[in-house]
């Protein structure tokens, strides 16, 4: 459990495996399987891509104990890709079946809400409907994930997981760091900060700093938080931008404080007690990673499933093991039965008052290939 | 049997087929749709559509000469390291090394078994702040007291050299080893120095080892963006970072297209300068 590694530190691997060079037009997709989107019968295989070490697994019988009571109830049997090791890669290798209407063997794939990508998938017309007389368990699904901007009626997703974004410090290196403005200006901090490479994470919790909503991004806010990064950046207080491998210098102490995800921190804590997490004065960003059926993928086979993950038992079991927050109500309360030091975490399971305190980033500016750009060459890129 | 008696010539061009055909197939069609693309204009979001866009050349050429400049920089420094480090130790493993030689060899090619981004990842230990490294360069003045090298160019060019040692070095390795020791003797037998002898002997004849070695490490290693970003900060950002930046965040193919063109045509550039100065047969070794 200590030295588990989370998702999200699978980035960079995933980042050096993605060829650069992926023609869409040449590269097809491996043909036949399973499923297909074709009519409405359910098929006896669900294909499902999602992130590595983000459903439950039992360590001794090498087992996803949730997938195997989902066969068990349905006789679907289920292929399980860990193959999504970073938004912009997976999308690179999927985009090009895609836009030839050609599907890619996947009847769910899972992608960040604090991305382009979720959205483009659905203004692209590349993810099917779901079929909701097939998840009547959508009654579960939270208030606050009802209606997302990208897909405000819940036509083509469903959450799988959230995350906060917020900052995370060593308490070995210092004291503790309470808002974005002592990230970037404390010169004790000089030159130990990191800073997120997605956009929404880091500049999300800046246009908070800066008094600012990220929820309604306009260019002059937008441009206003890149002005705080690019000087913090300059003076030297940020010594880089990273995905989650912060974890480990963190860990180390070679950095003092970034800008982090929550379940990573839960995951490294129980090995490095002297890591802290909080929500920063000004509040925290949240985000979510949303199922959604790729162009081809079997809506009712895929439909099922939603419906069986957003059973309460089920999503606590998840929950329990991957650390994040989960999108089902009951959960917690499920989660009580099974291990009630987990449901006791504001981590996994925030408090109202943390709730209040999150801020989803504006979908339509996340589109905007101008922010993009900008960001990108703040990046360095 | 009979069409081929008749014409004995064609043969080399039938074997030459399967690797004509692949090459075709494998690198002339994607770099011609890579050209393609590379003259495109539009947005992601509204499609891509070929409309001669020279200016994306023009574009990339002005927005990202510094990472361009600094890819080759980066690539030179890295590559002239390796050689310098990789010399005298495959010098000592051909000419020294007896019946261990091949463990040697083992030791070097070994780190290529290991994947390239955990041996980069490693780096991040090796050059860690409180890591030996730094300590011992702060011991002896090489670093400030409270200095660093994880996050700097010096991390981003030791990741490169590091990284694409062993293709320097094998080639090196074999160009010395074929050596025949008797043309070294016969240069002491006509009185000329340990030094006249390497200079007018070894080097000369290490020379194709050489030219391959540096154009296998200087190539990937212009290209190279993991080193820069693992081990560096948007500071040190090579062209290999912009393009992927471009393809996979930006999803602005074109721009990316244009900017790999740029980057192969400065590569092929500095060869021709590299084989005018050391001569086209060396290159072919």
């Amino acid at each position: 459990m200590t030295t588990r590694i989370t998702r999200r530190q699978l980035v960079q691997r995933g980042a050096a495996g993605v060829t650069m060079l992926s023609l869409p037009g040449l590269l097809a997709a491996c043909g036949g399987g399973g499923g297909g989107g074709d009519g409405g019968e359910v098929a006896d295989v669900l294909r499902f891509s999602n992130w590595p070490l983000y459903i439950d697994f039992d360590e001794t019988t090498k087992k996803r104990p949730t997938l195997d009571e989902f066969t068990k109830q349905t006789g679907i049997e289920v292929r399980y890709y860990e193959d999504i090791n970073d938004n912009a890669s997976y999308f690179g290798k999927i985009q090009g079946p895609l836009s030839q209407g050609r599907g890619i063997d996947r009847d769910i794939v899972v992608l960040t809400d604090s991305t382009r990508f979720p959205a483009l998938m659905i203004s692209k017309g590349w993810a099917e409907e779901l079929d909701k007389d097939k998840i009547p368990n959508i009654a579960n699904l939270v208030d606050a994930q009802a209606s997302p901007p990208f897909d405000p009626d819940r036509k083509y997703s469903l959450p799988w997981q959230s995350g906060m974004t917020g900052v995370a410090w060593n308490e070995e290196v210092t004291g503790p760091v309470t808002s974005i403005q002592q990230l970037l200006e404390d010169p004790k901090l000089k030159g130990k900060v990191t800073l997120l490479t997605e956009l929404a994470d880091t500049v999300g919790l800046v246009m908070l700093s800066n008094g600012d909503d990220p929820a309604q991004v306009s260019d002059e806010s937008f441009d206003r938080a890149l002005a705080t990064v690019q000087k913090a950046v300059d003076s030297g207080q940020v010594r880089r931008f990273t995905g989650n491998d912060y974890a480990q210098p963190l860990t180390k102490g070679d950095i003092a404080a970034a800008i982090a995800w929550s379940g990573d921190v839960v995951q490294l804590l129980p090995a490095n007690p002297k890591l802290k997490w909080a929500i920063p004065e000004k509040g925290a960003m949240i985000w979510t990673d949303n199922m959604l059926i790729p162009t081809d993928g079997s809506v009712p086979t895929a439909s099922t499933y939603m419906n069986f993950v957003y059973d309460p038992k089920i999503a606590a079991q998840i929950a329990a093991y991957v650390n994040f927050t989960s999108p089902v109500t009951g959960a917690r309360e499920e989660m009580v039965k099974i291990d009630p030091e987990i449901a006791d975490n504001t981590l996994i399971f925030p408090t109202d008052e943390m709730l209040s305190d999150l801020h989803q980033f504006d979908s339509e500016a996340l589109q905007n290939e101008d922010y993009i750009q900008k960001w990108q060459t703040i990046l360095g890129a | 049997m009979s069409f081929l008696h008749r014409h004995k010539g064609l043969t080399p061009y039938l074997l030459l087929l399967p690797g004509i055909a692949w090459l075709a197939v494998f690198f002339l069609v994607p770099l011609g749709f890579l050209g393609y693309q590379s003259l495109e204009s539009g947005s992601f979001e509204s499609g891509y559509t070929f409309t001669w866009s020279f200016s994306n050349y023009w574009d990339a050429i002005t927005t990202y000469d510094e990472q361009l400049l600094r890819s080759f920089l980066y690539a030179g420094i890295a590559t002239i390291l390796a050689l310098a480090v990789s010399y005298p130790l495959v010098y000592w493993i051909a000419f020294r090394g007896g019946r261990w030689k091949n463990l040697f060899l083992i030791l070097i090619v070994a780190p290529l078994f290991v994947t390239y981004l955990v041996r980069t990842l490693a780096w991040l230990n090796i050059l860690a702040d409180e890591g030996p490294v730094v300590s011992a360069f702060q011991a002896i003045g090489l670093v400030a007291e409270d200095g660093r090298l994880l996050a700097t160019g010096i991390a981003v060019v030791a990741g490169i050299t590091y990284n694409f040692l062993p293709f320097m070095a094998l080639p090196l390795y074999v160009s010395l080893e074929q050596i025949d020791a008797r043309l070294l003797e016969a240069a002491e037998d006509l009185y000329a120095s340990k030094r006249q002898a390497f200079l007018r002997v070894t080097l000369p004849l290490s020379a194709p080892g050489i030219v391959a070695g540096t154009l296998l490490t200087f190539i990937p290693a212009a290209g190279d963006f993991i080193n820069a970003q693992l081990l560096g900060t948007p500071r040190q950002s090579m062209v290999g970072n912009v393009i992927q930046s471009k393809f996979l965040e930006l999803i602005d193919y074109p721009a990316a297209a244009a900017l790999s063109f740029i980057l192969m045509a400065l590569i092929l550039a500095a060869l021709l300068v590299y084989a005018r100065i050391v001569g086209t047969e060396r290159l072919t070794g």
